[in-house]
């Protein structure tokens, strides 16, 4: 039996963003369903309020209890988290896009490469993932097309379209950038997009969770932790 | 094992974080984000205008929200008479006080625009004020040059006993040009539910600052000695004083 190939998975940046990011989404998710719950209807256009016609509507009063923070109805609790959070998120992020632009790690691991992003090697790995066959071998030692897609869609595409529509539904910021409202069609458009791309947020978490635990939670996350990976030995090493 | 764990790892993160929100000196750490959005907006946003919207744009019906008709005797004395009573009282840090009546208010020179106006449960709407920039009231007042800060009060007591409504605002937002104070809604007399007879229009804050039912505007150095202190009656009941977000 050959002993188990041990790698350096993520850089200490990468491990200690990643859990100070991992802090920060669940505390403005959660504060944010708080805000939501304030007003639980979903609107289209520059305006909307309750004697306008809602575009959707959750339940008769928002999110349940256990999903928001703080736990009870308090609206300037949970905007206080909210933007402090926020803020911090804000931060961290750009930290992180920095540091792995300079690093290479953006180049290197996060983009698809020309031959992943055709449709028959995606259609694979769609495949393989619904087999629940993961990658072993050298090519467990680098992000699979469907990661490299979904990590990239979270941080080059919901995080700056979460960040500028939250700041379209500031009136403050709104004064210095008015073409926030032309490009999202108004303030309570950005509030509905603002959701919708948080929703998708929460499902891309939930989705990531359960690859961490079907890939073998154990070793996942002291790779995010201490860095050290076992690749999943296979064939192809 | 592991999903066990994370689930009361969860539960101890989350019950931690409704602890945290009840002590005062973690607050205060929150709290602080406020100044950070307050420093930054003034930064970028300097002196730039609200939107203006054109009538097509106008909300349907304009929403009222909180109170709808002060409960106060002295109020609906004023209301019944029309407000031919009502005078609006300018004093503080002032080197002249004045009393104006709605009809010398409406004698100065007016603005009229058309703005969206947004609640800090999430809502907007629409509507078409006109009204006395703030800031030629001031200059008529002539402000002391320690005055920092615009305390308006309100006619409205949401809760009996307790004060009343009143707001406040830093001087770059009182002399701010869409700054006004109120007196028509959609070319219309303010209704009472809407603010009648007076109401601030702060543009680029939450709806919360935008003051109804005006009686007196004081200029003053310092908050702390008014009220519960915080600038205003939300914002002693833990909102931002600064709401531009």
């Amino acid at each position: 039996m050959s002993t188990p190939e041990i790698i350096r998975r993520h850089s200490l940046a990468t491990r200690c963003l990643h859990w100070i990011n991992a802090l920060c989404v669940f505390l403005v998710l959660m504060s944010g369903l708080q805000i939501f719950n304030a007003d639980p209807h979903l609107y289209w256009g520059q305006f909307g309020a309750s004697p306008d016609r809602a575009l959707l509507t959750i339940g008769a009063h928002g999110f349940p209890h256990w999903a928001t923070l703080p736990a009870w109805q308090d609206l300037s609790t949970g905007r206080r988290w909210h933007f402090f959070f926020a803020w911090l998120l804000v931060f961290n992020t750009a930290l992180y896009l920095l540091v792995s632009m300079m690093s290479g790690h953006v180049r290197r691991d996060l983009l698809p490469k020309r031959t992943e992003i055709a449709p028959a090697h995606i259609a694979h790995d769609i495949w393989n993932h619904l087999r629940l066959r993961f990658p072993k071998g050298a090519a467990a030692k680098h992000y699979n097309v469907l990661q490299k897609l979904s990590y990239v869609g979270v941080i080059f595409v919901l995080a700056p379209i979460i960040l500028a529509t939250g700041l379209t539904m500031s009136p403050g910021f709104d004064a210095a950038c008015p073409w926030l409202l032309t490009l999202f069609g108004g303030r309570q458009s950005a509030r509905t997009i603002h959701f919708a791309a948080a929703m998708l947020v929460a499902l891309f978490i939930l989705v990531h969770l359960i690859m961490v635990v079907l890939a073998g939670p154990w070793n996942e996350v002291r790779s995010m932790i201490t860095g050290r990976y076992v690749v999943p030995p296979g064939k192809q090493s | 094992m592991l999903q066990r764990g994370s689930a009361a790892f969860g539960g101890l993160l989350l019950g931690g974080c409704d602890r945290l929100s009840q002590s005062p000196s973690f607050h205060r750490i929150l709290s602080s984000a406020e100044q950070l959005t307050y420093r930054a907006q003034r930064l970028i946003v300097g002196q730039s205008l609200a939107r203006e919207f054109t009538t097509a744009d106008l909300s349907p019906v304009f929403r009222s929200n909180g109170t709808a008709r002060p409960s106060s005797a002295l109020y609906n004395q004023l209301l019944a008479d029309n407000f031919d009573g009502w005078r609006l009282m300018v004093g503080g840090l002032v080197n002249r006080p004045l009393a104006l009546s709605l009809a010398e208010l409406r004698a100065l020179p007016a603005r009229t625009q058309i703005t969206r106006h947004d609640c800090v449960e999430g809502w907007s709407a629409i509507g078409q004020w006109t009204g006395v920039p703030l800031g030629s009231v001031l200059a008529q007042a002539q402000l002391a040059p320690q005055a920092r800060f615009i305390v308006l009060f309100s006619a409205d007591e949401l809760v009996r006993g307790d004060g009343g409504y009143y707001e406040s605002i830093d001087l770059m937002d009182a002399f701010h040009p869409q700054t006004l104070l109120a007196y028509e809604l959609n070319g219309r007399p303010l209704p009472v539910a809407n603010g009648a007879p007076l109401r601030l229009r702060v543009e680029r804050q939450l709806g919360y600052k935008q003051a109804k039912y005006l009686m007196r505007i004081e200029a003053v150095e310092r908050l702390d000695g008014i009220a519960g202190g915080k600038g205003g009656y939300w914002e002693d009941r833990g909102y931002e004083w600064y709401a531009g977000i």
